[in-house]
């Protein structure tokens, strides 16, 4: 913790980043913080809760638009940062990443290919809680994941706090404000709820880090995350592993496998 | 007149195979059920997930999807992109428990006719076993269908 701290003010008295994106002490769980003085860097803190993904905030033109930033990283949000960049999202040199080792110390990544190694090098953080709920989900009968699905998406009140939680939802103009054509009503109604969730789902498709800060910043604790994290598995399952070379749906393979086309 | 439920189908088709496939179908002669309607795309790429959510929202019942067989897309790739985007949509739309096999994926290229009429029959067969879709039907009318509660249950008591 005093190594972060220490390193960020050094990095801020030097002027190598203009603001680092981290985490605070919060009520239950760290919170964000943007830290651009010596003063805010001491009330910064990273250890293993520290599970939110704060990739989310580079592309906020708002709070880091043209400055340098340093950014404390889970591991999916590494995941996150590195698909940012491979989309021309953000710059080489103008971000600096620092993760945590498993022993819990300061782990700095100084080019975004040793980024780019540890995150294909490091297994994923398991995510049981996820799974299983993929797995009872997948086992009902279709009726019955209807209703479930309806009956959960029908809370909804369309507050899109899971599009702004996402990393990769960074469209200035998003298709819930479309309205030539209007695609989505922009009321709140089950069928337009369940929409909403397959249109943000299926255009995070290849890209999702699968960090699951939809779901956590759901203020109804709707299960939006476990609708991204199946179609992860869709995706590995179809089409293996996402790669930088193009995202899944903007590129293909002749020989890819179906078995429901006549 | 018989009692027996006349699904309605709605069919998006590619310009280039499937419509002309289906032109075909005409012109041979050969009779197939009337209650398909086709709407035509340039290349079943260009067939946005959305649409296939309307036209259930709308009041289908079933939906067909043809184009070009693989390797013949008059664009060289919209299908292989267009197979893409089912393989995944219709992975995530059976993991919600949209029914799936309310929606018929195929390759007709402008000579197969005869497969046309055929998909067209065995969809048309299928989904009338299958009875209307009004499940997905009652939930998009949710607003559409239910101001009279909605309003009731806005009103402030005096």
């Amino acid at each position: 913790m005093n190594a972060l701290r220490s390193t960020v003010k050094e990095l801020l008295g030097s002027g190598a980043i203009d603001v680092f994106v981290g985490y605070e002490k919060g009520t239950r769980l760290p919170r964000p913080l943007l830290a651009a003085s010596a003063d805010e860097a001491d009330k910064l803190i990273f250890d293993e809760t520290c599970t939110g993904n704060l990739a989310v905030y580079l592309t906020r033109k708002d709070l880091v638009g043209g400055k340098k930033a340093g950014v404390a990283a889970s591991w999916y949000a590494m995941r996150s940062i590195c698909r940012l960049l491979d989309e021309n999202q953000l710059q080489e040199g103008a971000v600096k990443v620092f993760g945590l080792t498993p022993e819990g110390d300061l782990k700095p990544f100084d080019t975004l290919a040793d980024l780019k190694q540890h995150v294909q090098e490091t297994p994923p953080p398991p995510k049981p809680v996820e799974d299983e709920w993929v797995r009872e989900i997948d086992a009902m009968p279709a009726a019955e994941r209807w209703k479930f699905w309806t009956g959960e998406l029908s809370k909804c009140f369309k507050c899109y706090a899971c599009r702004a939680a996402c990393p990769m939802c960074y469209c200035t103009k998003c298709i819930v404000e479309v309205n030539r054509p209007q695609w989505l009503q922009p009321w709140a109604a089950t069928m337009s709820n369940v929409e909403w969730q397959l249109n943000r789902v299926m255009h995070m498709a290849g890209r999702c880090a699968d960090c699951g800060a939809c779901g956590a910043a759901c203020p109804l604790g709707l299960p939006v995350h476990i609708i991204a994290h199946k179609m992860a598995k869709l995706v590995a399952q179809s089409f293996g592993e996402p790669t930088d070379k193009g995202s899944v749906l903007s590129t293909f393979n002749p020989n890819d496998e179906e078995n429901f086309i006549l | 007149m018989s009692a027996e439920f006349e699904p309605k189908i709605l069919a998006f088709v590619c310009n280039w195979c499937t419509y002309a496939g289906a032109d075909l179908t005409g012109t041979s002669r050969i009779k197939y059920a009337s209650n398909v309607k086709i709407i035509r795309f340039p290349c079943t790429g260009r067939i946005d997930f959305m649409l296939l959510l309307k036209a259930f929202a709308g009041g289908s019942d079933g939906v067909i999807v043809s184009g070009c067989h693989p390797n013949d897309c008059h664009y060289t790739s919209g299908n292989f992109h267009a197979r893409r985007r089912w393989m995944l949509f219709r992975g995530l739309l059976d993991f919600l428990g949209i029914d799936v096999r309310r929606i018929r994926f195929s390759w007709v290229s402008a000579a197969e006719g005869a497969k046309w009429a055929e998909v067209v029959n065995q969809t048309v067969a299928d989904v009338r076993a299958l009875g209307p879709y009004s499940e997905y039907q009652k939930a998009a009318e949710f607003v559409a269908g239910n101001e009279d509660v909605l309003l009731k249950e806005q009103e402030v008591a005096q």
